[in-house]
C-alpha cells in the first residue's frame, strides 16, 4: 500500500508517495526525478548514491524513504546557486576530478561532509574519507586534487 | 597556443552537467507507458532445463513473459563474434551460436532464460522468482585446464575438446634454432588473472517500438551505437538498419564492457517489438557480475633466450585463454591479434613465437576489456625481461636500454606483424628513471629495510597498438568490419559549428578535446563549437570507440571533414573576394587573398553558404557541411616506460605503493590534463589487476566474486599519487600525429607492479593479484625453501 | 527488495508490541547490514520495526567508571564523542575503522552487536573491554552475548538498549580489513582492565572469542614480545577467499602485537 511521505528535499518542501519498500534513492530518482543521485551497486559500496540527510552524507541505497520522513535532504542538484556551481563543484571541474561522471555526484556529496568536519584535511585524509565512493576512471588523483582544492576555496583560500 | 586551442589543458565542457547532476544517464530516461524487465538467470553453470512460467505470467502487474521458445518462434537470430581467426591447422575458430535466451541449456551462471516484462521493476523482479525453472544439471568446468584434459564435460558440440581455437603467430623454426644457440633461458609460468570489468553504471537499456511507423528505438550504454544497430539489424535481425535508431547518451564508462552487443539489450528491443510498448532494463550491480564480458584470464608458459651480452635471441610463448560459455562480440581477436602482435615488445628480439589456444568453459564470456590483449602481451614480455635480468645479474634498466629497437630503427617491422612506426624509447626510460631517482633506490631500500619493510622498485616499458583500425591490415586478419571512423563539420548560418564524430565519449571528453581540435583548425571560437555523438540518426555511420582510437582514428576524420570545409570556403571565398581559388589561402578561421588586404572570416563565408542569393549554382553548391572518412595506414603505438616502487610488510604480507611514476610517448597531445587523467585511471586499473581484483570461480563454475564484498576494486587509499610525464614522437601516418593514451596506464601496470613486488620479496613465485594474503604465502614458501 | 510492513514506533513497548505482532518481524536499526540484506533478497521479514523514531535510545554517558553507548548511536558519533575519546580511546579508534564514512553516519551499535556478523569491529569491544549488554529485559555479559555465526543471546522480541564499557587502564584495537568489504579478516581488541588483561579476536572465527593464552603472556608483561611465542590454532576458524585459516591465526598474533604495542605507548 503505498503512504504518503513529507520530507524537505533542497530546501523545498515535497511530498509523495511510496511503498514502504521504497529506498530514499528511489523515491529521488523515480517520485522526485532528481536523477543526478545515481545507483552503481547493490551491497552499499559504490557510493555514487550519496546525499546529506539532515546534514549527514549516507547512503540513499541504504535507507529506506520511510526513514527520511520529515527530514531535510540535499542531492548534487541541491548544490549550485543561480547557475554558479559550489566551490566543490568548481573544483572538480578545474581539477578534472571527473570523467563519466557517474561517480561523480555522491564524490562531491562526501567530500562536503568531510570538509565539514575537517575543514583543512591531508592527501591522506582525503583518501582515507573516501573509502565508500568507487570511482573507475580518475585513478582517484584529480578527485583527490580537487577535493583538496575544493576544501581550501571554502576554507576562502584561492 | 591559441587559448583553447590544441596543446591546451581547457576544463571539460562536459562537466558542468555530470557536476549539477544533469547528465542523462539511459537509466535516467522514462518513457511514456514505459514497462520493466527483469531478467530469469541460470544459477547453474552447465544444465539443460524447461521452463513453467503459468504463475509469473499470473503475477500482479505482469504484462509478457517472454522465452528462448519465444525468441526461436520469430525466427531471430543468435548473437554473433565479429572476428573470425584461423588456427593452426587452417579452419576459422569454433563459434557456437550464442542464443539472446537460452532455450534448453545453458553454460554459465547468469546466462538468461526468460524476460519478464511488468509495470514496474519491482513487479518484474517479483515475478521472475516465480519462474519454475526445472534444472537438469551437467558436467561443468571452469578450469582451462581441465576444459582441455580428455573427458572433460563438451560444453558446445560445435567445439570438440573445448576448443575454440589453436593460434600461432611468428616463426616457430627460427625461434627454435635462436634457443639452441642461446647463452641463457629464462623460463617463467604467468597467469594473467581474470578480471570483472565494474564500470560504475551498470548496463541498461531501453527498447521502444512504434506501431505506426514500425520503427525501433534502442537506447542503451554503448561504446558504439552503429555497431549495435548493425548487429542487431544484419544478424539478430530485429529490425532493418533504416527502421532501427540507437541512441547511446551519457554513459558512465565502458572499457570495453560496453562494446558487445548483449543478451540483454537484445531481448529488450525484441520484447519492446512484441509488446508494443517501451521495454527498461538496468542492470543491479550483482548482474553485472555475472553478465558482463570478462576481460583477460591467460595462462602463459614464457620463454626468452639471451646471448651472452644480454641481448634477446628468442622468445617464445605458449599461452591458454579463457573464452567463457560463448564468444563474445570481439572475444576472440584479443588473445590473438591483440596479443600475439605485441610480442616484441620495445625490443630487438630476433626470433619470435607464440601459440594461443582459446578455451570455452562454463564461466561468463571473456572480452576485450581496457588494454585487451596488450596488457597480457605487456605482462608477458616484462616479467620476463626483468626476470632475465634477475638471473644475469644485468640491472634491469641497462638490460631493456640494451635491447631497445634504436630510436633511428623506425619504422620498424617486427616478428609479428606489424609495423612499428615511431618512437624513442630510451628518452622516455631515461626520464623515468630520473623521475623515480632510480639510482637513489638501494639507500631507499635500507632505510625500509630499518622499518622492517621490504621495498621493489619494478620497471615496465610497454608498447601497444592502438587507434585500432586499418581495414586493410585488420581485414587480412580476419576483422568482419572494417575499423575506419567518420567526423562530420556543419556550419551553421550564423557561424558556429556542429561537429558529428562517429566515435563515442563514455567518460573521455570528446566534447571538449574535438572541439579544441576543431576550434584551432578553423579558427572558431571554442564556445561555439558543439559535438555531437552517440546517436545514428545524427552521426555519420561510425564504429565507436575503443582501443585508444577516438583521437587517432575520429579525430583525423574530423580533419578530413575539415580539409573539405576549408577548401569549399575557398571557393566561396575566392568567388565573394572576387579572386581567383589560388590565390585564396586560409589561415587562423580567416581567408585572406594573397598580396591584397581582402579577407573574410569563415564564419562570414558559412553566411554566405546559406544565402547563396547570387551563387553560380552551377559552379558552387550552397551549404557548407562535409564528411570525412579516416582509415589509418596503420596502428599507432604508444609506448614508454613505467616505475612502480613498493614496501611489503612482511608480517601482514601487505604491499603498499609508495611511488609511481610514468613516461608515456602518445605522440602530439590535444588536451594534457584529460590525457593525464586517463593515465591515471589506466594505472589505477593496472594496479588493481596487480594487487586487488581477481575474478575467482570455483571448481563447479560458481562465481566467488560476485559482488564489491569480494571482488576488490582499488579505492583512493589502495592509491598513490603520480608523476605523469610525456615524451613526443610524433605519429607519422595521421594528419594530427597523435596515437591515443586510455589504455597505456592500464597495458603498463601489472608488470611495472609485479616486478617491483617481485623485487621486493626476492621470488618470482607469485601470482597476480599480489593480495596479502598471495604475498605471505610467497613469504613463507621461500622461507621455508631457505630452511 | 520483498514487500513488507514498516512500522515506526515512537516507544519501546509499541516496538515490542509491534514486533511480537508480526509474523516474522526484524527491527531496523542504522539498516546498514539489514537493507542490503533485503536488497538482495536473503531475507523477507513481514514486518520492519524501525527503532528510529524512539527517543532516548542514542548518545554516549559517562556512569561511574563505565562509558554507556545508546543502542541507537550511530558509529560516528562514538568515533568522534570527546567522552569516548577521553576515556576508552580504542573504543573510538575502533568506531572509526567500521565501514566506511557513511556507514558510520547510519550504523548503530545496537544494530552492529544484535546482527552479530562474524567479521563485524564491535563484537571485538564488547568481548575484550568486558562490556555489559542491557536489554529491555536483562542485563547480558559480553563474554556472553555472541554465541555463534549471527547468533547472540538476545531472545525473540528481545531488544538491545545500551553497551556498558568499563574504562580499561588501556587498550586498543588493530585491524587487518578486508580488502574488498573492508569487514575485520581479524581484529583484535587488546585491554588492560581492572581484573586483568582481555584479549578478544574478531574476524577469526564464528564470533568473537578471547585468547587465554595470550591474556596470561600479557598479564605476565604487557609488551608484543610476551606473546610472540603465543601460537594461535588455525582449526575451526574461518576461511574464505581472502583469508585462510592459517593466514588468519598469524593475523590473530600479528595484530594482537600491534595492539599492545598500540596500548602500551599510547
Amino acid at each position: 500500500m503505498p503512504v504518503d511521505i513529507s520530507l524537505n528535499v533542497n530546501g523545498k518542501a515535497v511530498s509523495a508517495q511510496v511503498e514502504d519498500r521504497t529506498l530514499l534513492v528511489e523515491l529521488l530518482r523515480e517520485n522526485l526525478r532528481l536523477t543526478g543521485t545515481h545507483v552503481g551497486c547493490d551491497t552499499s559500496q559504490c557510493g555514487a548514491c550519496v546525499v546529506h540527510v539532515d546534514g549527514r552524507s549516507v547512503k540513499a541505497c541504504t535507507m529506506l524513504a520511510r526513514q527520511a520522513q520529515g527530514a531535510a535532504v540535499t542531492t548534487i542538484e541541491g548544490l549550485a546557486e543561480d547557475g554558479k556551481l559550489h566551490p566543490m563543484q568548481e573544483a572538480f571541474r578545474e581539477n578534472h576530478g571527473l570523467q563519466c561522471g557517474f561517480c561523480t555526484p555522491g564524490m562531491v556529496m562526501s567530500a562536503l561532509d568531510l570538509v565539514a568536519r575537517n575543514p583543512d584535511p591531508s592527501g591522506a585524509e582525503v583518501r582515507e574519507w573516501l573509502e565508500g565512493n568507487l570511482c573507475r576512471c580518475t585513478g582517484y588523483h584529480n578527485i583527490v586534487k580537487s577535493i583538496l582544492a575544493g576544501a581550501n576555496a571554502m576554507r576562502g583560500g584561492s | 597556443m591559441a587559448e583553447n586551442g590544441i596543446g591546451a589543458a581547457v576544463p571539460r565542457t562536459e562537466d558542468h552537467r555530470f557536476l549539477t547532476g544533469t547528465g542523462d544517464y539511459t537509466d535516467d530516461t522514462n518513457l511514456p507507458h514505459q514497462t520493466y524487465a527483469a531478467f530469469v538467470r541460470s544459477t547453474h553453470p552447465h544444465a539443460t532445463f524447461t521452463l513453467d512460467t503459468s504463475a509469473a505470467a499470473a503475477a500482479p502487474g505482469v504484462v509478457a513473459v517472454l522465452t528462448g521458445a519465444d525468441f526461436a518462434a520469430d525466427g531471430k537470430g543468435s548473437l554473433i563474434c565479429g572476428w573470425a581467426v584461423t588456427g593452426k591447422d587452417g579452419e576459422p575458430h569454433k563459434a557456437p551460436p550464442h542464443p539472446v535466451l537460452a532455450a534448453d541449456t545453458v553454460r554459465h551462471v547468469g546466462d538468461a532464460m526468460a524476460i519478464v516484462v511488468a509495470e514496474s521493476a519491482r513487479a518484474a523482479r517479483d515475478a521472475a522468482e516465480q519462474v519454475e525453472v526445472d534444472y537438469s544439471p551437467l558436467p561443468a568446468v571452469a578450469s582451462m585446464r581441465e576444459a582441455l584434459a580428455d573427458g572433460a564435460p563438451q560444453i558446445h558440440a560445435e567445439a570438440p575438446g573445448n576448443l575454440c581455437y589453436d593460434w600461432e603467430i611468428g616463426d616457430r623454426a627460427a625461434t627454435d634454432e635462436a634457443f639452441a644457440r642461446a647463452h641463457h633461458v629464462t623460463r617463467l609460468d604467468l597467469v594473467n588473472n581474470r578480471l570483472i570489468p565494474n564500470a560504475m553504471e551498470p548496463r541498461a537499456a531501453i527498447g521502444d517500438y512504434n506501431p505506426a511507423s514500425g520503427n525501433y528505438t534502442l537506447r542503451l550504454t554503448s561504446q558504439n551505437p552503429h555497431v549495435h544497430r548493425l548487429v542487431l539489424a544484419a544478424f539478430v535481425q530485429i529490425a532493418p538498419e533504416h527502421k532501427l535508431h540507437v541512441i547511446a547518451p551519457d554513459v558512465g564508462g565502458g572499457f570495453g564492457s560496453k562494446i558487445f552487443i548483449y543478451q540483454e539489450e537484445t531481448a529488450v528491443l525484441w520484447a519492446a517489438g512484441r509488446i508494443g510498448r517501451p521495454v527498461k532494463w538496468t542492470a543491479d550491480r550483482s548482474e553485472s557480475f555475472v553478465a558482463d564480458a570478462h576481460g583477460r584470464d591467460h595462462e602463459s608458459h614464457v620463454e626468452l633466450a639471451l646471448d651472452a651480452d644480454g641481448r634477446f635471441l628468442g622468445l617464445r610463448v605458449s599461452t591458454l585463454a579463457n573464452m567463457g560459455a560463448y564468444l563474445s562480440t570481439f572475444a576472440s581477436c584479443v588473445p590473438s591479434y591483440l596479443y600475439g602482435t605485441l610480442m616484441q615488445g620495445q625490443y630487438t628480439t630476433g626470433a619470435i613465437y607464440c601459440e594461443v589456444k582459446a578455451v570455452f568453459t562454463n564461466t561468463t564470456p571473456v572480452d576485450a576489456l581496457r588494454g585487451a590483449g596488450r596488457p597480457e602481451a605487456t605482462y608477458v614480455v616484462e616479467r620476463i625481461v626483468d626476470r632475465a635480468a634477475h638471473e644475469t645479474g644485468i640491472d634491469p634498466a641497462e638490460l631493456r636500454r640494451r635491447n631497445f629497437i634504436p630510436s633511428d630503427a623506425f619504422p620498424y617491422p617486427t616478428q609479428v606483424a606489424l609495423e612499428y612506426d615511431s618512437g624513442n624509447y630510451a628518452l622516455a626510460l631515461d626520464r623515468a628513471l630520473e623521475l623515480a631517482d632510480y639510482a637513489g633506490f638501494d639507500a631507499r631500500r635500507a632505510e625500509a629495510g630499518a622499518r622492517g619493510k621490504l621495498r621493489g622498485i619494478g620497471l615496465s616499458a610497454y608498447i601497444e597498438a592502438c587507434g585500432i583500425a586499418p581495414s586493410q591490415v585488420v581485414g587480412s586478419l580476419g576483422a568482419g568490419v572494417g575499423l575506419w571512423e567518420s567526423g562530420g563539420i556543419r556550419f551553421n548560418p550564423t557561424g558556429n559549428v556542429l561537429v558529428y564524430t562517429g566515435s563515442h565519449s563514455h567518460g573521455q571528453g570528446h566534447e571538449t578535446t574535438f572541439a579544441q581540435l576543431v576550434s584551432d583548425y578553423l579558427g572558431v571560437p571554442f564556445e561555439n563549437v558543439e559535438v555531437v555523438h552517440g546517436d545514428t540518426e545524427k552521426t555519420p555511420f561510425g564504429m565507436g570507440t575503443y582501443g585508444s582510437r577516438s583521437l587517432a582514428v575520429g579525430g583525423s576524420a574530423l580533419v578530413k571533414a575539415m580539409d573539405k570545409v576549408i577548401a569549399k570556403g575557398r571557393k566561396i571565398a575566392a568567388f565573394s573576394l572576387e579572386a581567383s581559388e589560388e590565390d585564396v589561402e586560409f589561415s587562423g578561421g580567416d581567408f585572406t587573398v594573397a598580396g591584397t588586404d581582402k579577407r573574410m572570416n569563415i564564419a562570414e563565408v558559412a553566411f554566405s553558404a546559406y544565402v547563396p542569393h547570387n551563387y553560380p549554382l552551377d559552379e558552387l553548391e550552397p551549404g557548407l557541411e562535409e564528411t570525412g572518412f579516416y582509415d589509418p595506414a596503420n596502428f599507432t603505438f604508444p609506448a614508454g616506460t613505467h616505475v612502480c616502487e613498493v614496501e611489503v610488510d612482511p608480517e601482514t604480507g601487505v604491499t603498499e605503493i609508495v611511488n609511481w611514476v610514468a613516461v608515456d610517448d602518445f605522440g602530439n597531445v590535444i588536451n594534457p590534463m584529460i590525457v593525464e587523467g586517463q593515465v591515471h585511471g589506466g594505472v589505477a586499473h593496472g594496479i588493481g589487476q596487480a594487487l586487488l581484483e581477481g575474478c575467482t570461480y570455483d571448481a563447479g563454475g560458481q562465481l566467488l566474486t560476485g559482488s564489491f564484498m569480494d571482488y576488490t576494486m582499488p579505492r583512493a587509499d589502495d592509491l598513490p599519487d603520480m608523476t605523469v610525464d610525456t615524451t613526443c614522437t610524433p605519429c607519422p601516418h595521421n594528419p594530427l600525429g597523435v596515437k591515443g593514451c586510455g589504455e597505456a596506464g592500464a597495458i603498463a601496470a601489472p608488470a611495472a607492479v609485479m616486478n617491483a613486488v617481485t623485487h621486493a620479496l626476492g621470488t618470482s613465485a607469485i601470482d597476480m593479484p599480489a593480495t596479502p594474503q598471495a604475498v605471505w604465502r610467497a613469504l613463507g614458501s621461500q622461507s621455508q625453501a631457505r630452511a | 527488495m520483498y514487500a513488507f510492513n514498516y512500522h515506526r514506533p515512537e516507544t519501546l513497548e509499541a516496538a515490542s508490541a509491534a514486533l511480537a505482532a508480526a509474523a516474522d518481524g526484524q527491527v531496523l536499526a542504522g539498516g546498514q547490514t539489514l537493507i542490503p540484506t533485503l536488497k538482495q533478497r536473503l531475507a523477507n521479514p513481514s514486518d520492519v520495526i524501525d527503532l528510529g523514531g524512539i527517543a532516548g535510545l542514542g548518545g554516549v554517558r559517562r556512569e561511574g567508571d563505565a562509558i554507556v553507548v545508546g543502542a541507537m548511536t550511530r558509529h560516528a558519533e562514538v568515533a568522534s564523542s570527546a567522552e569516548v575519546r577521553n576515556a576508552i580511546p580504542a573504543l573510538a579508534a575502533l568506531a572509526d575503522c567500521i565501514g566506511d564514512p557513511q556507514v558510520r553516519n547510519a550504523g548503530t551499535i545496537g544494530g552492529s552487536i544484535a546482527n552479530a556478523d562474524p567479521a563485524a569491529d564491535y563484537p571485538a569491544a564488547v568481548v575484550g573491554l568486558g562490556a555489559t549488554v542491557r536489554t529491555g529485559r536483562r542485563t547480558i555479559a559480553g563474554d556472553d552475548f555472541f554465541t555463534g555465526l549471527f547468533e547472540t543471546a538476545l531472545e525473540e522480541g528481545e531488544i538491545v538498549l545500551s553497551v556498558s564499557f568499563p574504562v580499561p587502564r588501556r587498550a586498543a584495537y588493530a585491524k587487518f580489513p578486508n580488502p574488498a568489504s573492508r569487514y575485520a579478516v581479524v581484529g583484535v581488541m587488546v585491554a588492560e582492565t581492572a581484573s586483568g588483561v582481555r584479549v578478544a579476536v574478531t574476524g577469526a572465527g564464528g564470533h568473537a572469542f578471547r585468547v587465554g593464552a595470550m591474556e596470561s603472556a600479557l598479564g605476565a608483561s604487557f609488551t608484543p614480545e610476551a606473546i610472540r611465542d603465543v601460537a594461535v590454532s588455525p582449526d575451526g576458524l574461518n576461511e574464505d577467499i581472502h583469508a585462510s585459516a592459517e593466514y588468519r591465526a598469524h593475523l590473530v598474533g600479528v595484530m594482537a602485537r600491534r595492539a599492545v604495542a598500540a596500548a602500551a605507548g599510547g
